[in-house]
């Protein structure tokens, strides 16, 4: 007898797979990469570019140099620390879109504690100010998070609401210190904070560049973070109750406890961000000093598939496309969101991936 | 109402040949061969039964009889049509309906909305309820299935939910009614019911899909039983000349050794370890219990039968430290305890969730983590906040051994979780629970087993009653919850039904009888309808 055999579109099912081949454990990354560079193709090809010359330029000016080095990896500082900020909370369930808004309280923080005037004036030795500063920055950012946290684990609100919002909250207190209390009154009127003070800044890695020695807190930071959830019995929790919450509360863990602590976390590690990135950089806040690395932060986390080595790969990935894409469109004049559209790409591409590697796609 | 007028007539002219047949039905996943060359045939006016255990093929099978899956071999006709494979649309207008063993109403809309729901193309703007209304109450007089179509599917008892999924399915125009284990959720009367039903509705030319895995209501109802096996259909029979025992070893495989145990006279000279007194819990306007008093001596077994949703999850998760007493005292071993369970878990009490995966264990983790989630914070286990891996896995690795976890493969204790079976996973629960932090067993105070052997299979069932047996003999208190009665009776000494949050008292076994246990657990269903169409005495 003989079967009708149909196919169309929404008869698509995912099935559980018993077992994953080993060859699609390799062929899922590639897969993922290949896929990314066809859809930009078709777009750098749509903006009247040679397709193979930008991807060149986009590979040179993000890596290709020493200088591409330096650059790719000066962003790259910030993205690592909001990436674990942003990988440490997702494990646990917790989810922190509020890194930007961290970063940035971070950011003034360390000014009102380092920058004398239009700071809090504490004139204290640098060897003091200096973990004073780190510390506030921290605190900064886990406050930020401490009261979405409550909200969730009190009210049930949800906290990816909360923590968005924030930002734009936080933003607006950033304009406002700007330009009130910390204003630089040697700006010319400019929107920027008073500087912190010359001892206080990170030391550079590499003369010549604008690489800082903020890039090895974030590594050092990458590593204990990683052994934090690999290894101790707070990792232990936070990963249990991300997995599973109940079943964690119903073994005996405190589950509050556990999302508080990695709420505080996942705060300092964004305030983190904000300080190293002032004092490793300008000396001084801007509003336009992250470009979006909270909410980068997050793709990074993603990318990295909430692990904390993995978030020093995808940082230094998705610094490198940024800063290429920028020599890029300086030569050939392809816009510059070419870069911001690789990596949303390849972020749905490994995302895709990595859910093929556990499933299969089925059509009926 | 046409539809089933329709019914009636179509049922005399397919007399001739069988109303369904499944030819060589074959279904993988993965290595698994769910279903392995099945075929069958279904004449109209009978009730077939589909025996099997868990995991021996039933679920596969309907579900690509009903279009979830595509059959990977094998054909089905319906009146001599080929049914296209994985459309379950083509499925509902050949006919098939489905009653589901986990309902799929909409708990807040009413009957009436829950039966027309789906049934109207949604560019008609006046549904036609009046129409409707009509119909369904037809339907419902015709096979004796009594609902209020007002009514609100959440304020529905369980037996009456079921009505209103056969009734859905009738006035889709089924004439092929398959029914997932559909006595799980019923008191022995309300089954009684529903077979008096079925047979009614089979004498009017329907015919009836009745998957189980308890013998005695096979054949109270089928005309005729296959039995499946691993996949396979193992035995046609029909039910005039079957047995109980030649199913259960068709079934199984085997001769089976119902589990049997000593009973101890009630003593009053043991030991208390956990005491109730008018323990009340109340969520929002409800009374989950509602005075409840109960007593459990070390080295016995307390049983509480009752359908489900009787506050069952209410009392598990009191005396497991997930919720708190709004009034009355709790005890256990002579103190009161917390509602946190660390509290309890220090306090030597062992504690069986109803729900394995989403309580018991977390699938994502290692097997040798979850093996330690009750007992990481030891200084066996963790110094500094340090976790000492090797010896945890060493704890795990004990823990798999002794209980006979399997399905960790070559990775052993490092396999995810969720590889394990259900079976598997339930032992390594155990096995959790009965192991103490230091590398001896312990002996629990008290067990809170809560639907220990729900879905498992009968090896697992046997393994899991025997360890918890086994722990009784050597002092601890079990308290076991479940909805199934063979369970009961097989292993209580003492017996309370469980019914809208309220404990009868605990007689010895002895004392209660099938009829007295179901009358006592029907005595006021589930939902809080009762004065409706509530009860269905036989």
């Amino acid at each position: 007898m003989a079967v009708r055999r149909r196919r169309g579109p929404g008869t698509m099912r995912l099935e559980p797979r018993a077992q994953t081949p080993a060859w699609l454990w390799l062929a899922a990354p590639v897969g993922a990469l290949a896929f990314t560079l066809v859809v930009t193709s078709l777009l750098v090809a749509w903006a009247g570019a040679p397709v193979a010359r930008a991807y060149a330029l986009l590979l040179q000016g993000g890596f290709g140099s020493r200088f591409a080095w330096t650059e790719t990896l000066t962003r790259a500082t910030p993205l690592i620390l909001t990436g674990l900020a942003v990988a440490v909370a997702f494990r646990a369930r917790l989810y922190n879109i509020g890194a930007e808004g961290q970063l940035y309280a971070g950011a003034l923080a360390a000014v009102a504690v380092g920058g004398l005037h239009g700071g809090v004036g504490w004139s204290l030795p640098a060897w003091l100010l200096f973990p004073l500063m780190i510390a506030a920055a921290c605190a900064a950012g886990a406050l930020l998070l401490l009261g979405p946290a409550w909200l969730k684990l009190r009210l049930g609100v949800d906290e990816v609401v909360t923590t968005l919002l924030l930002n734009f909250i936080v933003l607006l207190l950033v304009s406002a210190m700007l330009d009130g209390p910390m204003k630089d009154p040697s700006a010319l009127g400019w929107p920027q904070s008073v500087a912190i003070a010359e001892p206080l800044q990170l030391g550079k890695l590499i003369e010549r560049s604008r690489l800082h020695s903020g890039l090895l807190i974030a590594l050092a930071l990458a590593v204990a973070l990683a052994g934090l959830l690999r290894h101790t019995t707070l990792g232990f929790e936070i990963r249990a109750v991300g997995a599973n919450a109940r079943a964690a509360a119903f073994a005996g863990m405190p589950v509050a406890a556990v999302v508080w602590k990695t709420a505080l976390m996942s705060g300092a590690l964004a305030g983190l961000a904000g300080a190293v990135e002032v004092a490793g950089r300008a000396g001084y806040v801007t509003l336009d000093m992250s470009p979006g690395y909270g909410y980068s932060g997050i793709v990074v986390a993603m990318l990295a598939a909430l692990h904390p080595l993995g978030v020093v790969v995808a940082a230094v990935f998705v610094a490198g496309m940024l800063v290429g894409a920028d020599s890029m469109s300086r030569a050939v004049g392809v816009p510059t969101y070419i870069a911001d559209v690789i990596v949303a790409v390849a972020l749905i591409a490994v995302l895709v991936a990595a859910l093929g590697v556990r499933w299969r796609v089925r059509w009926r | 109402m046409a539809r089933v007028g329709a019914l009636a007539a179509r049922a005399v002219a397919t007399d001739a040949g069988p109303l369904l047949r499944l030819t060589g039905i074959t279904k993988r996943f993965g290595d698994l061969v769910a279903n392995d060359g099945i075929s069958l045939e279904l004449r109209a006016g009978e009730v077939l039964a589909l025996l099997g255990e868990n995991g021996a093929g039933k679920s596969t099978l309907v579900s690509i009889l009903f279009g979830h899956y595509a059959a990977d071999a094998g054909s089905i006709e319906v009146e001599g049509r080929a049914l296209p494979p994985g459309e379950p649309k083509a499925a509902l207008a050949a006919g098939i309906g489905m009653v589901h063993q986990h309902f799929t109403l909409a708990d807040n809309l009413s009957v009436l909305d829950n039966v027309m729901l789906g049934t109207e193309p949604l560019w008609r703007l006046r549904s036609q309820r009046a129409a409707a209304r009509e119909r369904l109450l037809q339907v419902a007089q015709r096979f004796g299935l009594r609902v209020e179509p007002d009514a609100r599917v959440g304020e529905l008892s369980v037996g009456e939910r079921q009505r209103v999924e056969i009734l859905k399915a009738l006035l889709r125009g089924a004439r092929i009614l398959i029914l997932d284990e559909p006595t799980a959720v019923l008191t022995p009367q309300e089954s009684a019911s529903l077979f008096a039903t079925l047979k009614q509705m089979v004498a009017s030319g329907m015919a009836i899909v009745f998957i189980s895995h308890k013998l005695d209501e096979v054949l109270a109802v089928a005309d005729r039983i296959v039995v499946l096996r691993a996949g396979r259909a193992v035995a046609r029979l029909d039910a005039a000349a079957a047995t109980r025992s030649g199913l259960a070893e068709a079934m199984v495989g085997r001769a089976v050794a119902a589990v049997a145990r000593e009973r101890r006279a009630a003593d009053s000279a043991l030991r208390v370890v956990c005491a109730l007194r008018d323990a009340t819990v109340r969520q929002a306007q409800r009374l989950l219990l509602d005075c409840v008093n109960l007593e459990v001596h070390g080295g016995e077994v307390v049983a509480i039968a009752g359908v489900a949703g009787n506050g069952q999850q209410a009392l598990a998760d009191l005396l497991s430290g997930v919720l708190a007493l709004d009034e009355g005292t709790l005890e256990v071993a002579g103190r009161a305890l917390a509602a946190r369970p660390r509290a309890w878990i220090d306090a030597g009490v062992a504690r069986i969730p109803e729900d394995r995966q989403g309580v018991g264990a977390i699938g994502d983790l290692a097997i040798w983590e979850n093996a330690l989630l009750e007992r990481y914070t030891s200084r066996r286990f963790a110094r500094y906040g340090v976790l000492l891996r090797e010896r945890a896995i060493e704890h795990a690795q004990r823990i798999v051994e002794r209980f006979d976890v399997r399905g960790g493969g070559s990775a052993g204790v490092q396999a995810r979780t969720a590889a394990l079976s259900g079976g598997n996973l339930q032992k390594l629960i155990l096995g959790r629970a009965l192991t103490g932090s230091r590398y001896r067993d312990v002996v629990p105070t008290l067990i809170v087993a809560h639907q220990p052997t729900w879905g498992l299979d009968v090896g697992a069932v046997a393994d899991v009653h025997r360890r918890l047996l086994e722990a009784c003999r050597a002092g601890s208190a079990l308290l076991l919850i479940s909805e199934d009665l063979d369970e009961i009776l097989a292993l209580a000494d003492r017996i309370a039904v469980i019914t809208r949050g309220r404990l009868t008292q605990a007689l010895p076994r002895d004392e209660w009888s099938l009829a007295t246990l179901g009358l006592a657990m029907g005595a006021s269903d589930g939902g809080a309808a009762a004065p409706r169409a509530g009860h269905d005495a036989p």
